[in-house]
């Protein structure tokens, strides 16, 4: 689904900031990028979206069609909600659509179908000031999950959140993993919302972020909140930890 | 999935404490004003100072009733000029604005004249303007002139201040420049362009009333700024302070409706039109 090679990242002012890193993620995997900040996790992100270009290396992501009208096959999440205060939340999440040239009677019924997913259904009218942290990132949710989108990128989406309002909304995110199926990259600096979520982790060092280990976390699906308290998810947080360390060593803070 | 981690919307109501506080407000600066007017009057009175050098505020207000029928007519050809102004000011702001924002090189090439006419004295420009153009054009340039800049530097700055990621986002769905610009870039920069309008307005009013002030020394005219003038020469002070105080109570509402319209279009979204606590 997605593929990396050798994929490599310097920006204008002669920084490397990523690579090279080799990642393969497979349709439907859910894999987390988990590292310092400055690792570069980011900038791999905004790489698989297209928002910039690898310096060198190869870079492919499947675009299948969709058979949605509008439909895309990216969808993003920022660390910030990055709604548009000017409007409400309905033509918040209809902006992709819109974008597409859909027009708005026929966008109608999939806004309304992805706001009821969301649990948004009737804050629709209201304006995102009116809505706490952890909505307004469901109604950001909402808009990437709009255009039916094959493989949705999250920068840690969940890191400004309270952890009440954070492990509720892991819990939605993987329920709704589950249900649709989505190809899943989710860039996180906690090692527990890693091992909690995610197939895979893969762990970066930082400048260059580089991929330094990759931990497969197998244990029985579905998963449910106990997991976040068994011993198997110590043990594997532990793992994910002690493969993190490098990355931190030479670093004062 | 439900939604109970969810502040209600915050309701806006006035409470008891902050309507005295409200009443306070607008009840002080009146008080100064009426005590302010009865001083006046008061000294006016008890030294028997002659109207010609300065009137009392009832001889002011017996003016302004008895000269309505000339002064309603100034009143209402600089309220045209400054309209004119204002609105050549503002479409002229705005569409310079958004030209400089397709194009780096325009925006090179003629930002800096745009700074050049706006540090330039417009009361040194008027004589000129008024030599080259026929009067009333002269008067609705002076009052753009003066008006046209704070529009264009707000609403660069304002198109200049879209978010980085909202942007991103744009992009990733493949948004067409005249997108962007529509559903981004002209909502993101509205706070800024609606600011930039409501020191235009005011702006607008100077820039006429400076403009009537230089033609109406070269011998014509019958705006309000005209007639203060005018009345100055004819030692009709009376007639002085009666346009003064009609070119204050008009840059006054000028200016309210301006913050009102702001108000209005901004007060469901922008913290600048959010009540304190919430």
């Amino acid at each position: 689904m997605v593929s990396l090679r050798g994929v490599t990242k310097v920006y204008d002012n002669g920084v490397t900031a990523l690579g090279p890193i080799d990642l393969e993620v497979r349709r439907g995997e859910f894999v987390s990028l988990l590292g310092p900040s400055g690792c570069g996790k980011s900038t791999a992100l905004r790489l698989i979206a297209g928002l910039s270009a690898p310096t060198a290396g190869l870079l492919d992501v499947e675009r299948p069609k969709t058979t949605l009208r509008g439909g895309h096959p990216v969808g993003f999440v920022f660390q910030e909600p990055t709604l548009m205060p000017w409007t409400t939340v309905r033509e918040n999440v209809r902006l992709p659509l819109k974008l597409a040239h859909v027009p708005p009677p026929d966008s109608d019924a999939r806004i309304d179908q992805v706001l009821a997913q969301m649990g948004l259904s009737e804050f629709a009218q209201a304006y995102p000031r009116e809505l706490s942290g952890g909505m307004k990132m469901r109604v950001s949710l909402a808009r990437a999950l709009v255009t039916d989108p094959d493989i949705l990128l999250m920068d840690e989406p969940f890191a400004a959140l309270d952890e009440i309002t954070r492990f509720r909304l892991n819990n939605d995110l993987l329920t709704l993993w589950r249900s649709l199926r989505k190809t899943v990259i989710f860039v996180t600096h906690s090692v527990f919302e890693s091992v909690y979520l995610s197939q895979r982790v893969m762990v970066m060092t930082s400048r260059p972020g580089r991929i330094a280990a990759e931990i497969a976390i197998a244990t029985e699906e579905p998963r449910a909140e106990d997991f976040r308290t068994s011993a198997g998810y110590a043990a594997y947080c532990r793992q994910v930890s002690d493969a993190l360390a490098p990355s931190y060593s030479g670093q004062s803070a | 999935m439900t939604g109970s981690d969810v502040s209600k919307p915050a309701s806006s109501k006035a409470k008891p404490g902050s309507l005295v506080a409200r009443l306070v407000r607008v009840l002080l600066p009146l008080v100064v004003f009426a005590a302010l007017l009865a001083g006046w009057e008061f000294v006016v009175r008890t030294n028997d100072i002659p109207a010609y050098v300065l009137p009392a505020p009832s001889a002011v207000f017996a003016t302004l009733i008895s000269d309505w029928d000339v002064l309603s007519k100034s009143l209402a050809v600089t309220l045209l000029t400054t309209l004119e102004g204002f609105v050549a000011a503002a479409i002229g702001g705005i569409a310079l604005a958004l030209l400089f924002n397709l194009s780096r090189w325009l925006e090179y090439s003629l930002f800096p004249y745009a700074v050049v006419l706006q540090v330039t004295p417009v009361i040194a420009i008027a004589p000129l303007l008024l030599i080259y153009l026929p009067q009333q054009t002269a008067v609705v340039v002076c009052a753009w002139i003066v008006g046209f800049f704070p529009v264009l530097s707000n609403t660069t700055l304002g198109l200049n201040s879209v978010d980085r990621n909202l942007a991103g986002l744009f992009q990733l769905y493949g948004a067409s420049r005249l997108q962007t610009l529509r559903l981004l870039k002209l909502p993101s920069a509205l706070p800024f362009i609606l600011g930039g309008l409501r020191i235009a307005g005011g702006l607008s009013l100077i820039g006429a009333v400076v403009a009537e002030i230089a033609a109406g020394s070269a011998g014509a005219g019958s705006g309000l700024a005209y007639r203060i003038a005018e009345s100055g020469y004819r030692l009709n002070i009376p007639r002085m302070f009666a346009a003064l105080l009609l070119l204050s109570v008009a840059g006054i509402v000028i200016y309210g409706l301006l913050a009102l319209t702001s108000h209005l279009v901004l007060r469901r979204w922008h913290e600048s039109a959010l009540g304190k606590d919430n």
